[in-house]
């Protein structure tokens, strides 16, 4: 329990500790919502769909985690690079608890960081429909941090070095991000666009902050819980499989 | 305490460590000689559960260390030779990272770290993040940290490299004391002949991925009939140089000839 606490307040002390790093990730998040939010906004009207900025909030809100939580994730890569990996790996610590500790690391800067966003959201001009669901809010936003932390820490104890890394950026959390429904509803998609994204895990994700902030739901939340939870479940055992086998 | 029979690794077709026998004894101190890749950094890697050796048996205190690693990583303490420190965290949180990774009780842990970062003069440093620290500073942190909690064993790989003399004379004489009143086994490689021949009761050397001689330093110097351990070694090996950097482009010519359909 102790080394997963101390690991876990290992990603807090570094996240706090990078400042710069930690305003330049908002950069992100806020060119989506302005740039969209409001140039998409007239169409989206237009549509009949109401307002495009109240839409994509959510989605700008998982993307962020998404991004933050792959990325620590990956971090496993940097702690190669600078060999602190090795200090972990000769420890007398079952494996599945340093796994456990920098994933739960992970998952909980990337909630702070979709709680920044959530704050920069509203100062934009979003608002939430059902304030009495915000909590579930932050439920969900947990749920899609652990799986992506998991997802990272499983791909970082496969890659041995950074070229790997873009190629996992580009042909994996894109299209993660891209097929999920944050910037566009998932209603009345040709069937073959909306099959591939109800394989999306992000999809539920989002869907499930989109029904707890907006209280608009396409798959419903007790399947977006089941999915989470099952995904990250799965996700954790192959990590810890693939973890235990890393080699220094 | 440490039993190695016939240990092999390859890495692809290349045979870095070549069936290497040896045992340490309890208690001793042993010293693994050898000029720049020759396989120390390897075998020390497979004793410690980070590398899984092709073939050969490896035993610790009694225990295979393919089948129970979490069991021997609870013996042995290691200061690695790369660098192993984490850059963001402080020098303290280093520390209790460490310890609190060894389950030592935290009245242990704290008077243990104040008294190893004050031997090795970073007290005064230690809530600044260990990537402001110098190269001599970071190396001094990651033997203090191999220090803290007392294990069975202690792999030591070239742990005076980049060290000011005092550092080191302190470091010795540290083990030394470790090892005299605690009993604890210390495996050590180093380049420096007459480290090797003040603290090591008995060495191997290595060369190319082969032991070609074991025993004291004295039996050493008889065998070659030489008057000094280097002399000896420089017998034993022969004198031509070997940096690491001509074994990487080796690597990479070879990894070239691979790329143009050269399978060789
Ligand atoms: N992961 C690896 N992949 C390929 N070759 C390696 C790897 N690690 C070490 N080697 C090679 O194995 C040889 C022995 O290396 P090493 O054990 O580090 O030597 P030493 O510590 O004695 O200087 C060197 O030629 C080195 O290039
Ligand atoms: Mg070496």
């Amino acid at each position: 329990m102790k080394v997963i606490y101390i690991l876990w307040l290992r990603e807090l002390r570094r996240y706090s500790r990078s400042r710069a790093q930690l305003i330049a990730s908002l950069g992100q998040p806020l060119m989506y919502l302005l740039a969209l939010g409001f140039g998409l906004g007239p169409v989206f009207q237009k549509a009949g769909q109401g307002s495009y900025l109240q839409f994509v909030a959510p989605g700008v809100i998982a993307m962020t985690i998404l991004f933050s939580s792959v990325f620590s994730g990956i971090g496993l890569l940097w702690d190669r690079q600078f060999g602190f990996l090795k200090e972990t790996l000769v420890a007398p610590v079952p494996r599945i608890q340093v796994m456990l500790g920098r994933t739960l690391g992970a998952a909980t800067v990337a909630v702070l960081q979709g709680c920044l966003v959530t704050i920069v959201c509203f100062i934009a001009g979003f608002r939430f429909t059902h304030l009495a669901l915000s909590p579930l809010a932050l439920v969900f936003m947990l749920l899609i941090a652990c799986l992506f932390a998991a997802l990272g820490t499983a791909i970082g104890s496969m890659l041995q070095n950074m070229q790997g890394f873009q190629l996992i950026m580009n042909f994996l959390v894109m299209p993660i991000f891209f097929l999920s429904g944050a910037l566009f509803p998932l209603n009345g998609l040709p069937k073959v666009l909306g099959f591939i994204t109800s394989l999306d895990p992000l999809a539920y994700g989002v869907d499930g902050l989109r029904s707890a902030l907006l209280a608009r739901a396409h798959f419903g939340m007790a399947i977006d819980v089941a999915v989470l939870v099952g995904v990250t479940i799965v996700l954790l055992i192959i990590g810890s499989r693939l973890f235990a086998r890393i080699q220094a | 305490m440490i039993e190695v029979q016939n240990l092999t690794k390859k890495f692809g077709d290349f045979t870095a460590v070549d069936a290497i026998s040896f045992d340490v004894a309890g208690g001793e101190i042993f010293a693994f000689l050898g000029p720049n890749g020759a396989g120390k950094t390897t075998t020390i890697k497979m004793l410690t559960t980070l590398l899984t050796p092709t073939s050969g048996t490896l035993r610790i205190d009694g225990l295979d260390v393919s089948r129970n690693p979490n069991e021997v990583r609870k013996r042995f303490g290691i200061v690695f030779q790369d660098p192993s420190l984490d850059g963001d965290l402080t020098a303290w949180e280093n520390m209790e990272l460490h310890g609190i990774f060894y389950h030592m009780p935290r009245k242990l842990r704290i008077e243990r770290t104040e008294q190893l970062l004050k031997l090795f003069e970073l007290w005064e440093r230690r809530k600044e993040q260990v990537k402001l620290f110098s190269g001599g500073m970071k190396r001094r942190l990651e033997i203090a940290r191999g220090l803290l909690h007392t294990p069975k064993i202690l792999f030591l790989d070239e742990p005076t490299l980049g060290l000011d003399p005092q550092t080191r004379n302190q470091l010795w004489i540290h083990v030394k004391h470790l090892n005299q009143t605690e009993g604890v086994t210390v495996f050590l490689t180093t380049h420096y002949m007459d480290e090797a021949d003040r603290v090591a009761q008995r060495i191997a050397v290595i060369d190319h991925g082969k032991i070609v001689a074991q025993g004291s330093p004295n039996e050493l110097k008889r065998q070659t009939e030489t008057e000094s351990l280097e002399e000896a070694f420089l017998a034993l090996t022969g004198s031509t140089i070997r940096d690491e950097s001509a074994n990487v482009s080796a690597d990479q010519m070879r990894a070239m000839a691979r790329m143009w359909g050269n399978r060789r």
